[in-house]
């Protein structure tokens, strides 16, 4: 029996399972990205990305709902990345550990575990009603907005303190003041990472559909917006709608919805990678 | 006129530092504004002890007792798949992989993260949903089960780099001197390496079940959305989030329902909250060591 047990034995048994486990979580991810794809090309063409819909959504393109995330991605961007930037200043160069520090982090930590739907539900009570600026993509580019902040702050904070001390001192030494300092000395060199950070969140702004369904979201718009007072579509919830809320919609037009909200989504965490493992190599110190 | 300037930036970059208190106080201060009009004319045991959710019968009943226990079961069907997966998972990507097999191990993972729930709902309904119908024989394959497959999948890509942080963590030393000793690798993992890294992997599950009973879109395309108090897993749940993304669109505002969805949304924060601050506290936990 203490033969079978043999501890070189129990080591391969265990990593097999272990190897195994991790395939049962990472194959469904291939096999998902690879139905998305093969099923979704079918119906992708120039007018499925350029025109209006028609016929109650069940033909034409899907347009309107591109250029509404497009618009919505924008927003967030505008509101979030001015206020996370000056946060992780905030953290990283002027704040001295303590009580509010402290109290700042469990903020950031408790915004980040706050569920989409409550969200959208503040959105709701904050911008759409209190605020009165209406479902429009002001109220929803806000509440998305205020859903990135914790990523953008935690990512914007290390790329800060990531900078060593000397590139302050140096400046502090040439008769800098903090302010110079932090503009000239250390942000330039923290920009690749606050970058990465920023696109990593807004992908995920993008695909996200719970805080958009009362703030902005359109069930059926066949047309563009033309202010930001206006309500738009947006690919997320566009899937949602076709998938649940319309009947007898092609399946081929709801993978093809599908395929483009996980370009997009793809597409941008590259973009956000490449720029990351770029300056990476270049980094000089 | 130089110091001036640097005043005013300073107080800006003040004010932005204190905007996630700010974003927190106002979550909390608009939820609560709309949620407690309910409690004028609904008792507060009634709401959460209340065995019937009935919004829009004549009177409508606001007992949230059916949507609390679909999101716990949901929820904990889907943690007791995601973290056995997940410590594996982390074990194998973070120790045991390396050159090529690990790095499209971690991209996998890493695409995970980045699908949309909504695609990942839209796919669970026209794959998944299927599968246990004819694989249980059931009447529908909207169930918590399902809910419960597709949420630990989705809360896996949170659960792995958490834990993966928390096995880099611990000191190269303590894997030399085991090895050193005549350890094999899966020892080391399993007597050193794991019970070191305790904190971080309890932190990584609070944060997944966060992640899960947050979850939204995906739980609402796929557990079948009937506010009854669920008897067996393999039945249709609603959970709280979906309740509120279900039926706030359908609402007057100002109305009993639409105050009541508020509430919903103030039980979820408060449960957010604590999880989020718990996993917290082990996560420090760890640095202050």
């Amino acid at each position: 029996m203490n033969q079978l047990m043999n501890p070189r034995r129990t080591e391969k048994i265990v990593f097999f399972f272990l190897l195994l486990s991790t395939l049962v979580v990472v194959l469904p991810v291939i096999l998902v990205v690879g139905i998305i794809v093969v099923r979704g090309s079918s119906v992708l063409s120039w007018e499925f990305l350029t025109a209006l819909p028609r016929m109650g959504m069940k033909a034409g393109g899907i347009f309107p709902a591109i250029f509404g995330t497009f618009c919505l991605v924008v927003g967030t961007v505008v509101f979030a990345l001015p206020v996370g930037i000056f946060s992780a200043i905030y953290l990283s160069e002027y704040s001295k550990r303590g009580r509010l520090t402290r109290l700042i982090e469990l903020a950031i930590v408790n915004l980040a575990g706050v569920p989409s739907v409550v969200y959208g539900l503040f959105g709701l009570g904050f911008f759409v009603v209190f605020l009165n600026f209406g479902a429009s993509i002001l109220a929803g580019s806000l509440t998305l907005a205020v859903m990135s902040l914790p990523v953008i702050i935690t990512a914007s904070r290390e790329a800060l303190q990531a900078v060593p001390k000397s590139f302050r001192e140096v400046s502090y030494s040439l008769g800098a003041t903090k302010w110079q300092t932090i503009r000239h000395a250390v942000l330039p060199h923290a920009l690749p990472g606050i970058l990465t950070g920023t696109i990593l969140s807004l992908s995920r702004a993008a695909g996200e559909t719970a805080p958009i369904l009362f703030t902005v979201a359109a069930f059926y718009l066949p047309k563009l917006p033309k202010s930001v007072f206006d309500q738009a579509m947006a690919l997320p919830y566009h899937l949602y709608v076709l998938s649940t809320q319309v009947p007898n919609v092609k399946l081929e037009l709801q993978y093809g919805t599908a395929l483009v909200l996980v370009a997009l989504a793809v597409l941008m965490n590259i973009v956000g990678i490449v720029i990351r493992s770029y300056f990476r190599t270049k980094k000089q110190w | 006129m130089r110091r001036y300037y640097e005043r005013v930036v300073e107080g800006l970059v003040f004010a932005s530092g204190m905007a996630s208190i700010i974003f927190v106080i106002l979550i909390f201060v608009f939820l609560l504004k709309e949620g407690l009009m309910l409690f004028r004319e609904f008792s507060v045991i009634k709401f959460l002890l209340g065995k019937h959710w009935y919004p829009i019968s004549e009177p409508p009943q606001f007992g949230t007792l059916p949507l609390i226990l679909g999101s716990l079961w949901v929820t904990l069907g889907a943690t007791a798949i995601s973290v056995p997966l997940g410590i594996a998972c982390a074990i194998f990507i973070g120790e045991i992989a390396s050159g090529w097999l690990r790095e499209v191990l971690k991209a996998g993972v890493e695409l995970l993260a980045a699908i949309p729930s909504i695609v990942l709902g839209f796919i669970g309904l026209v794959t998944l949903v299927p599968l246990v119908k004819n694989m249980f024989g059931l009447s529908t394959g909207l169930t918590a089960f399902s809910g419960s497959v597709m949420l630990a999948f989705m809360a896996m890509p949170t659960i792995v780099s958490i834990m993966e942080d928390a096995l880099n963590l611990v000191p190269k030393t303590y894997r030399e001197g085991s090895i050193a000793m005549g350890a094999t690798k899966w020892q080391t993992i399993r007597r050193i390496i794991l019970p070191s890294a305790a904190s971080g992997i309890i932190a990584a599950v609070m944060l997944g079940f966060g992640r899960v009973i947050g979850e939204t879109m995906a739980v609402m395309m796929i557990t079948g959305n009937a506010a009854v108090i669920p008897k067996s897993i393999f039945q249709p749940v609603r959970t709280m989030t979906a309740t509120i993304a279900a039926e706030m669109g359908e609402t007057v505002q100002g109305s009993d329902h639409y105050f009541a969805l508020f509430a919903v949304a103030i039980l979820l924060f408060v449960i957010t909250f604590a999880v989020n601050f718990l996993a917290d506290w082990f996560l420090h936990r760890k640095k202050a060591r």
